[in-house]
């Protein structure tokens, strides 16, 4: 098997990163860091322009757009459906099928996974718009796998991605997609974590929002999330709010779908994570700082399969955006040094306010 | 009319606990709050300094409150002139200590300045030299007190001295020594300030300076960037965990775990190995085991070197630990590594301009805190326990002169009525008569014994009068941890009912059961795993934090014994507190959180 439409989180390499896209290109970074990362592949963005060429889809999307007004949104609409359901409806290239169904395979009879997309660099620069683009759970059995990584190539084409295409000049035969097909986490607990505070961009904390089963709970703010607030240097437990968690999101193997339930109520006002696994996670944050040397937001999960001191999983890794560019323009001070600092401090430094 | 009631009651208002009446003779007039000067006294904030006197003093006690308090004034004031600081006015009410710090007026500060760097910069300049001579210094105090001796008046004057025209008699020398023996403890409590305001406002320094930096760090990791790791208080501990390994190894260990000590001791004698084991335990004595499982300020401290039970009992702890192959020593090696770990962390958060101040004051904070450390073994161990045990035998040796009943009877008279004593003693001796003193003393020593057990009974009020609006007093901030907060504390402000708030003084959380000890005398109850509880660790307790979860203390902030053994020992600490000894009992279940100060009581 070549690795031209589809590649191992193992065996992505720097040279690839544009071909598999940033999700993709993180996880294959952590992935031969040794983190520990839910098993998986990439469909390439060659997959995806095999597809197009297959079809001469190239042809058929800019005939879809040409003299659309893109600040006429019924307009936009229609054509990006129209594009939409033209991916949909098209098999792929037998190929880049194959290659799919092979790579799907070698990770286990109708091993359940979870399908997402993952934009290249040249896609929107607005980390918000990563969230339109899908993420389908708990998909089992190649069929369902080869469908829904068409359906994540279609999400290219919403109607707002492609009038922020439009709007920007951005020419959409030029924006390619990647796709992620990882291994299903059983996720006992999951959310995010921060290495920096967002709260005021302070370096010295880690901040974990967690809460019960899958953690798009979290990310999409259906559920209060526990918080923990981690030191980063001692790494130490400094704050923690426990919240009542109503729902979770967990995996139906049967309907082969993520559901939504109801959290039972002597689980909803308890802390889902044991204070090592807050450290545990807290540490994965850490980590992936200094591996990617800037502040990092990571998605992580606790695997109920695994065990313990196992089981944590990193399912994204990304640099913190807002504070990390901030930092550059806090003001200059000046320090007393020598004896006159201790004058200093003695003079006021420890003024205590009542 | 201001209707504010001040937070705290006046002075004046305070009762006597009941059986204490009459407490005031036990102690001089300048201890106590005088009703002339009521106005001035009512008008300043007085805290009680239970971390240092946690207990009400004997009247021979106040020496060292007198010599403690005026040599830590006389450097802020007068060697160093500390800008904003003078020294701490004190007090006794209720047989407890007071304490008041006196700022410099505003308009003063400026003009203290260009002295202040001209004598504390040499001192931060030559500081190692200094601190060379200074343990000279002490050393040679130390075996010039160790040399004083106190022997009975003969029936007759040497004959030699007769023949020889000495002219003189024996009393010279008893009065020569007991002076001697005070003004060399006072000698020394001067020199155990001569460096201590500089290294804990070097301290402060650097402390400031990483919170400027990170405003949300711990307290306790700044202390962790500077705490050494070979300590001289550390020693004491470490010397017998080298006598349980060796006594392992010589195969003695099973001669030393049961008897008394001389029982002990004479089954080792008699084992093979057993004179080389002895050799090693007599060394280890001189001179680390002056250790006081107190903090040296009190007459009834014990001392290692006069209660080898106390060590040996350390010793049947951890030689079972040794056998069973557990590592007893101190991670020494980890410690460094993880300080080095801890402090090139937060270095790599800082921008290059503030890594090279850090640098500076770190390095500064570090040379000047060995002192800060070791001169607890210096002064307070072994300075003064020899200091106690000479005055223990001029007490025996008055009692041998009916002077009280009690061998500890000394200890109820002040420092200045004890010279009387002496003068009465020689003076009788001389002309032929029983003395007066065996009349008057046995009698008030069981009144002044009564009334100092009466105030026992009572616990001191945290604090008198209104607290300032704003606490600037380095000192008092760094050593007692009286902060805003911990005012708030003792008044019951966010005191939510199932759990207490204090310093976190060391990092972790664990659950377990409390042990509650009120004395050094207890801490042979204490079991493996349990919590300790108590009002004030001493340094000499560090064999049992082998074996405790965790430390609660009522008083004492981030550099208090117990948060450093804590920290030492990986142990989590939560200090100031105020009132776990009150509100915890032995046998109640505790969630102990050093990271965020709070002990909560769980059954």
């Amino acid at each position: 098997m070549t690795d031209l439409f589809t590649l191992d989180f193992s065996r992505i390499s720097q040279a690839d990163f544009a071909r598999v896209g940033g999700k993709c290109a993180s996880l294959g970074e952590m992935t031969q860091a040794g983190v520990a990362v839910p098993p998986g592949f990439a469909v390439t963005t060659d997959a995806y322009q095999a597809m197009l060429a297959h079809h001469d889809m190239r042809a058929e999307i800019e005939r879809h757009l040409a003299g659309v007004d893109p600040f006429d949104i019924d307009q936009v609409d229609r054509a990006a459906q129209a594009i939409r359901i033209r991916i949909r409806s098209h098999k792929l290239p037998p190929a880049v099928e194959t290659a799919i169904r092979t790579a799907y395979a070698q990770m286990g009879a109708d091993m359940p996974v979870a399908v997402r997309s993952s934009a290249t660099a040249e896609d929107l620069p607005d980390a918000s718009f990563a969230g339109q683009q899908d993420t389908y759970l708990w998909v089992r059995g190649a069929d369902q796998v080869v469908e829904k990584v068409r359906d994540c190539w279609a999400s290219l084409y919403t109607t707002r991605a492609v009038a922020y295409r439009e709007k920007n000049r951005i020419p959409h035969i030029d924006v390619l997609m990647s796709v992620g097909v990882q291994k299903m986490v059983n996720a006992r607990a999951a959310g995010v974590v921060m290495s920096i505070d967002p709260v005021n961009g302070d370096q010295t904390k880690i901040v974990i929002d967690a809460s019960w089963g899958l953690g798009e709970m979290v990310v999409s703010g259906v559920v209060t999330p526990d918080n923990f607030t981690v030191e980063k240097v001692l790494m130490e437990i400094t704050n923690r709010k426990i919240s009542d968690k109503h729902v979770e999101l967990v995996g139906d193997a049967v309907r082969g779908e993520a559901v939504e339930r109801e959290v039972p109520e002597d689980r909803r006002r308890i802390q889902c994570l044991s204070d090592a696994e807050v450290v545990a996670v807290a540490a994965l944050a850490k980590r992936l700082e200094r591996q990617n040397k800037c502040p990092q937001d990571v998605e992580w999960a606790i695997d109920a399969d695994l065990p313990e001191g196992e089981n944590l999983l990193a399912l994204q890794s990304r640099p913190e955006t807002i504070w990390s560019q901030k930092k550059a323009e806090t003001p200059k001070k000046t320090y007393a040094t020598g004896i006159m600092g201790i004058v200093g401090t003695l003079n006021s430094a420890l003024t205590v306010k009542r | 009319m201001d209707a504010k009631t001040p937070m705290f009651p006046s002075a004046f208002d305070v009762k006597a606990p009941k059986g204490a009446e009459g407490w005031e003779s036990l102690y001089p007039y300048y201890t106590r709050f005088q009703p002339s000067r009521r106005a001035e006294d009512d008008a300043k904030f007085w805290f009680c300094n239970s971390q240092h006197w946690p207990n009400p003093l004997r009247p021979f006690d106040v020496i060292f409150l007198d010599f403690a308090i005026k040599c830590l004034g006389q450097y802020n004031s007068r060697h160093l002139l500390v800008p904003p600081a003078n020294g701490i006015d004190y007090r006794i009410l209720n047989g407890f200590v007071y304490f008041s710090p006196v700022a410099v007026a505003p308009e003063n500060i400026e003009a203290r300045i260009p002295q202040f760097l001209d004598r504390a910069g040499h001192y931060f300049g030559n500081w190692n030299d200094l601190y060379a001579n200074w343990k000279k210094k002490v050393l040679a105090m130390i075996a010039e007190l160790d040399a004083i001796s106190f022997t009975d008046l003969p029936d007759v004057v040497p004959v030699e001295w007769v023949k020889g025209g000495v002219g003189l008699d024996n009393t010279n020398a008893l009065f020569e020594a007991y002076d001697k023996a005070i003004e060399l403890s006072y000698k020394i409590w001067q020199y155990h300030f001569e460096f201590l305001n500089l290294g804990y406002a070097a301290y402060l320094d650097f402390f400031g300076f990483v919170k400027s930096q990170f405003p949300t760090i711990p307290d306790q990791a700044i202390a962790k960037m500077v705490q050494g790791v070979d300590s001289e208080l550390f020693r004491p501990d470490d010397e017998i965990k080298k006598l349980a390994r060796l006594a392992v190894e010589l195969g003695v260990d099973g001669a030393l775990m049961s008897g008394t000590v001389d029982e002990a001791l004479a089954a080792v004698g008699k084992a093979p190995n057993g004179q080389k084991w002895l050799t090693a335990w007599k060394q280890a004595q001189d001179p680390w085991f002056n250790f006081t499982s107190g903090n040296g300020f009190y007459s009834t401290d014990k001392y290692w070197i006069d209660h080898l039970d106390i060590p040996l009992g350390y010793l049947r702890d951890y030689i079972p630990r040794a056998k069973a192959g557990e590592q007893i020593e101190r991670p020494t090696e980890r410690l460094l590594t993880e300080r080095d770990r801890i402090t090139s962390e937060y270095r790599d958060m800082m921008d290059e301009e503030a890594q090279a101040v850090f640098d500076g004051k770190l390095g500064l904070a570090r040379t000047v805190f060995p002192y800060v450390e070791d001169h607890n073994f210096y002064i307070e161990h072994w300075a003064l326990g020899v200091f106690w045990r000479k005055m223990r035998e001029l007490s025996k040796l008055l009692q041998g002169a009916d002077f009280w009943a009690e061998e500890d009877g000394m200890f109820f008279l002040h420092r200045n009525e004890v010279r009387d004593v002496l003068w009465d003693y020689a003076a009788s001796w001389a002309i032929g008569t029983p003395n007066v003193g065996s009349a008057v003393w046995p009698e008030e020593v069981s009144r002044r014994r009564a009334l100092v057990k009466a105030l026992a009974s009572q616990p001191p009020l945290p604090a008198l009068n209104e607290p300032p609006e704003v606490i600037t007093e380095p000192f008092t901030i760094m050593l007692w941890g009286i902060t805003s907060d911990a005012i708030d504390r003792w008044t019951g402000k966010g005191d939510d009912g199932a759990g207490l708030k204090g310093m976190a003084a060391a990092p972790g959380a664990v659950e377990g059961i409390a042990r509650v000890l009120r004395s050094p005398d207890q801490l042979g109850e204490l079991q493996k795993g349990e919590i300790l509880v108590t009002p004030v660790t001493a340094p000499s307790w560090a064999p049992v934090f082998g074996k405790i979860a965790a430390a609660v203390t009522d008083i004492g902030g981030m550099m208090s014994h117990a948060a450093i053994v804590c920290r030492e020992y990986g142990l989590p600490a939560v200090t100031g507190t105020g009132t776990a000894t009150a509100k915890i009992k032995t046998g109640m279940r505790l969630r102990v959180d050093g990271n965020t100060g709070t002990v909560t009581i769980l059954e």
